[in-house]
């Protein structure tokens, strides 16, 4: 699955790194940084959490 | 509501025979007002991460919990009483320091706060009150230090955050703590920008008030909240959850032996799901007409998110009154959800899974030094806990 983040957005609640985090890191002030905008299939599950888990809805996932 | 006396670590009765017959009630306020309250957590999910719900406590309709939080709410009101776009540009302000990575990284000094504490309650008088020897300096230490608050100052500012986490403080009493604290973090700010150190308050002070971005007031408010919220909520999980766990022995015995830290993590999100301390709900105002459930909330409404509820549902936990730190309770709400979802959840994260993981293994033979029913419990409280907690060795 395609992964798009939304820095602008992002609120720094780190969810998304406790859920996935060879997919999602932050950087120094805190903000969510892509490490792999597509990942296997295995860890389509952590990133479908990561997203239903992100309190400022900063992630999209395309399921194509 | 009042929590049953058999139970005080159950959220009221009251509360899940609403959860079952009426998920979204309409229920009068402390104030006369009535508000919608939301006990399913699917609906507080949905309605939490709604842009058309406001957490702006000077909104009209917006459902105070208490005299002193609606104060608190209008002379102390910073970024978690705001919406967007000023909340976001508040809080981004401070969200480096509560990052996983740097978190993380304090994780030995953390260690180091927590063994400093035993080893000094093991060489001291028993019985001990553990809040006062260990579950509030813990918190206390820590964010102290990353703000860059001199510890030495804690009798001041623990007895001010009590009078405002207190629902039954009065106005009065609640503006006068909220003045002493800020009067107190603006001095400390104006210090930072002398003199600026490698903390918090520092990074504030240099990044955002010395730019213009932020006046002085801004940043004093913004510190009394991270140290109010610093301390208030761990400080209760520490206490409270080790309460639960001596009242679940077998429970605490798996927790005791367990070497993966893993498992202390998991145990750790499994308390907050079960005692998830913010019993006075998350609340909220509708800015439109939100069709939910068979209800319709109006523009205007107030609406009240009970989480203890929530966080106990049946349809989202398997056998919810079970505490079972083995099961996966990630999609708990103690922290809360949507955009004011908890900035310090990485750092108390950390600081529940030191303590858990170093306590009852250091002190095996901790038990509780009076009976459950003579525990004070916190029932006067925004923040759930025990007052006091003597436990012997």
């Amino acid at each position: 699955m395609q992964v798009v983040v939304d820095k602008d957005v992002c609120l720094g609640a780190g969810n998304c790194v406790r859920t996935a985090p060879d997919v999602f890191d932050q950087d120094e002030e805190g903000f969510v940084e892509l490490l792999d905008d597509n990942p296997p299939s295995e860890l389509d599950e952590d990133l479908l959490l990561a997203r239903r888990l992100c309190p400022a809805r900063a992630i999209t996932v395309n399921e194509a | 509501m009042a929590r049953a006396p058999v139970c005080p670590f159950s959220p009221p009765p009251a509360l899940r025979g609403l959860q079952a017959q009426a998920p979204l009630a309409k229920v009068r306020l402390w104030d006369g007002r009535t508000a919608w309250l939301v006990t399913r957590q699917a609906d507080q999910r949905a309605l939490l991460g709604d842009p058309r719900i406001s957490r702006d406590t000077e909104r009209p309709g917006y459902p105070h919990a208490s005299v002193a939080a609606r104060e608190r709410g209008t002379v102390g009101r910073t970024f978690i009483g705001m919406d967007d776009p000023e909340h976001t540009r508040l809080r981004r302000m401070v969200t480096g320091r509560f990052a996983i990575k740097r978190v993380e990284a304090q994780r030995p000094a953390i260690q180091r706060i927590v063994d400093g504490l035993i080893d000094r309650m093991l060489a001291g008088p028993k019985p001990v009150d553990l809040v006062q020897a260990f579950a509030l300096p813990v918190p206390s230490l820590v964010i102290c230090e990353l703000l860059g608050v001199p510890y030495a100052d804690h009798d001041f500012f623990q007895a001010n955050s009590r009078v405002l986490v207190n629902r039954e403080s009065s106005a009065e009493a609640a503006r006068e703590a909220n003045g002493k604290l800020l009067v107190y973090l603006d001095r400390l700010i104006a210090e930072k920008l002398a003199d600026p150190a490698d903390d918090l308050l520092s990074e504030l002070a240099t990044g955002h008030v010395k730019t213009g971005e932020l006046s002085r007031r801004e940043a004093a408010v913004m510190g009394v909240l991270l140290l109010l919220a610093g301390h208030e909520t761990t400080a209760n999980m520490i206490a409270l959850g080790t309460l639960t766990l001596l009242e679940h022995p077998d429970q605490l015995a798996a927790l005791r032996d367990a070497d993966d830290p893993k498992l202390i993590a998991g145990a750790v999100e499994e308390l907050l799901r079960y005692l998830s301390i913010i019993h006075s709900g998350l609340r909220r105002v509708a800015l439109a007409d939100i069709e939910i459930g068979q209800q319709t909330i109006r523009a205007g409404d107030g609406v009240v998110m009970a989480i203890d509820a929530g966080n106990r549902d049946e349809q989202a936990f398997a056998d919810p009154e079970r505490l079972d730190l083995q099961r996966d309770a990630g999609g708990h709400m103690a922290f809360g959800f949507g955009v004011h979802q908890c900035l310090g959840q990485p750092l108390a994260r950390v600081e529940l899974q030191v303590v858990y993981g170093t306590l009852y293994r250091r002190i095996p033979s901790l038990r509780l030094a009076t009976d459950l029913e003579h525990v004070p419990f916190k029932h006067d409280g925004a923040i759930y806990g025990v007052y006091e907690l003597p436990v012997t060795w």
